[in-house]
């Protein structure tokens, strides 16, 4: 499968006449493991935001496998992991919940994640940052996931539980063939977990 | 230095007012007849021991009269109320989640509504209605839901952007399912809150249309037939006919409001701070 960004112009709205991003071109293999950085501003959550069909573009076209993601029914196939995980998940209610409205979850994901049974039972402010961000990952990897778009997903968390999740992510995605796309300031993270790296144009 | 809990302070407020006003209604309902009754030796009695409120032109005891008639304005203003929430609930959401057209439909409906006065509105309802009893109720709650729907559509189109319900709609949930487990219980305070603000502006405007004529029918003993047949007898100087029905209605009042605006301090604690 292929997720592609096609000459993609984005302008949120009340920002008059300055884009956020102009003319992109980006497009992510199954299987591929894509770096993105660029300074603080330039759009990269916005892109990400894009790609995973939560924007409309302003003109070109993010397609997958040439069909465009924006508006599309269902479970998207392309997933976007937030950076700010408690910002994701229903604050009233408990986190069994919200994992089970997409569907079943897999054992073996939760097994992976150290996520216990026990967490289930919880709201969403009585994990912290790290547990909660765990937890979004086993949500966002629905079966039906194929790219997954992860936004400075552990800028929060030590080094050790930094090389926990992307050991467990390169793992997945090359037993799944996931497409992931990875925003980070860090080269040093970039440089060891992805197969490419693109820099956002100015 | 003895620390009080405004937390708790509030809650006391919130138990005695539920309190006062649910004596009330079940005294209303308890001494409905012996409002009805009427004792021509003891007319027209000044406020005493036996008759604090005092007694009117037929020798009715006024107390029990204003009793059942507090009590009447209670039912009919929890009805009224509960009826023009769930309006306004239901038209808010419909207004945020279901797209422009359906906003601009419910927009120029609340504006509609807006632009008629409300005891204008109220009156007209309740005479198509057939007056009485339902009439009062159709046009009350046909009037009130407006500025609650207001609220609620702008809750509903800030909760719309939530991350947490972006999120669950790419995860492929249903519309409506978001709508019941996302949206209603972050609505909550706002329906509470709006619900109980409700009751006083329900109970004022079913008194006043009933004192014009346009509500209740007048062998009901309800504090607008009260005030508006001691009318006539207050330039003969029998004042307590209208002071008493007349205060007890705004101390009900009151209690209502204060009911409100303390349950919105209980159930937003930022709110709590100011």
């Amino acid at each position: 499968m292929t997720l592609q960004a096609n000459h993609v112009t984005f302008t949120y709205r009340g920002r008059h006449g300055a884009p956020v991003l102009q003319n992109i071109d980006l497009t992510i293999e199954s299987g591929e493991r894509v770096g993105l950085k660029a300074p603080s501003g330039r759009g990269k959550t916005t892109l990400c935001r894009l790609l995973a069909g939560y924007e409309r573009p302003q003109s070109g076209q993010v397609l997958l496998d040439g069909q465009p993601v924006y508006g599309r029914k269902g479970v998207c196939p392309v997933q976007m992991m937030w950076q700010h995980p408690e910002t994701v998940v229903d604050p009233l209610l408990r986190l069994g919940v919200t994992l089970e409205e997409s569907g079943p979850v897999d054992r073996r994901l939760m097994e992976a994640l150290h996520i216990e049974d026990g967490w289930l039972e919880r709201f969403p402010a009585e994990l912290s940052g790290g547990e909660l961000q765990r937890f979004c990952l086993a949500r966002a990897l629905n079966p039906a996931t194929r790219f997954l778009l992860c936004d400075e997903i552990s800028a929060m968390l030590d080094l050790v539980t930094q090389a926990q999740i992307w050991n467990f992510l390169i793992g997945e995605a090359e037993r799944r063939n996931l497409g992931l796309l990875i925003v980070s300031h860090s080269d040093s993270l970039l440089e060891q977990v992805c197969t490419r790296i693109e820099t956002l144009p100015a | 230095m003895k620390v009080t809990n405004r937390r708790r302070s509030t809650l006391w407020l919130i138990v005695f007012a539920v309190a006062v006003l649910a004596a009330v209604t079940v005294a209303g309902i308890l001494l409905n007849g012996q409002a009805m009754e009427s004792d021509f030796a003891r007319k027209n009695l000044m406020p005493c021991l036996e008759y604090p409120f005092g007694t009117d032109w037929m020798g009715r005891d006024m107390l029990a009269r204003t009793l059942a008639g507090l009590s009447l304005s209670i039912r009919i203003g929890l009805l009224t109320a509960a009826v023009s929430a769930c309006i306004a609930l239901v038209m808010g959401i419909v207004s945020a989640a279901m797209g422009r057209w359906a906003d601009s439909v419910v927009c120029f409906c609340i504006d509609l509504v807006m632009g008629i006065p409300h005891i204008l509105l109220v009156m007209l309802i309740s005479i198509a209605c057939g007056k009485g009893f339902l009439g009062v109720v159709t046009g009350v709650a046909l009037s009130h839901w407006t500025s609650l729907a207001r609220v609620i559509r702008g809750e509903v189109m800030q909760l719309r952007q939530a991350p947490y319900i972006l999120a669950a709609q790419k995860l492929g949930v249903r519309r409506w399912d978001i709508v019941r487990r996302h949206m209603l219980v972050h609505l909550m305070p706002q329906f509470l809150t709006g619900l109980i603000l409700l009751f006083p502006h329900a109970i004022l405007h079913e008194a006043s249309v009933t004192f014009l004529g346009f509500g209740l029918s007048s062998e009901q003993p309800a504090i607008g037939v009260i005030l508006s047949e001691s009318m006539r007898y207050l330039t003969t100087g029998k004042w307590w006919l209208a002071l008493f029905p007349g205060i007890s209605l705004v101390i009900v009042v009151l209690l209502f409001a204060l009911l409100g605006e303390r349950i919105r301090l209980l159930l937003d604690p930022a709110s709590a701070q100011e």
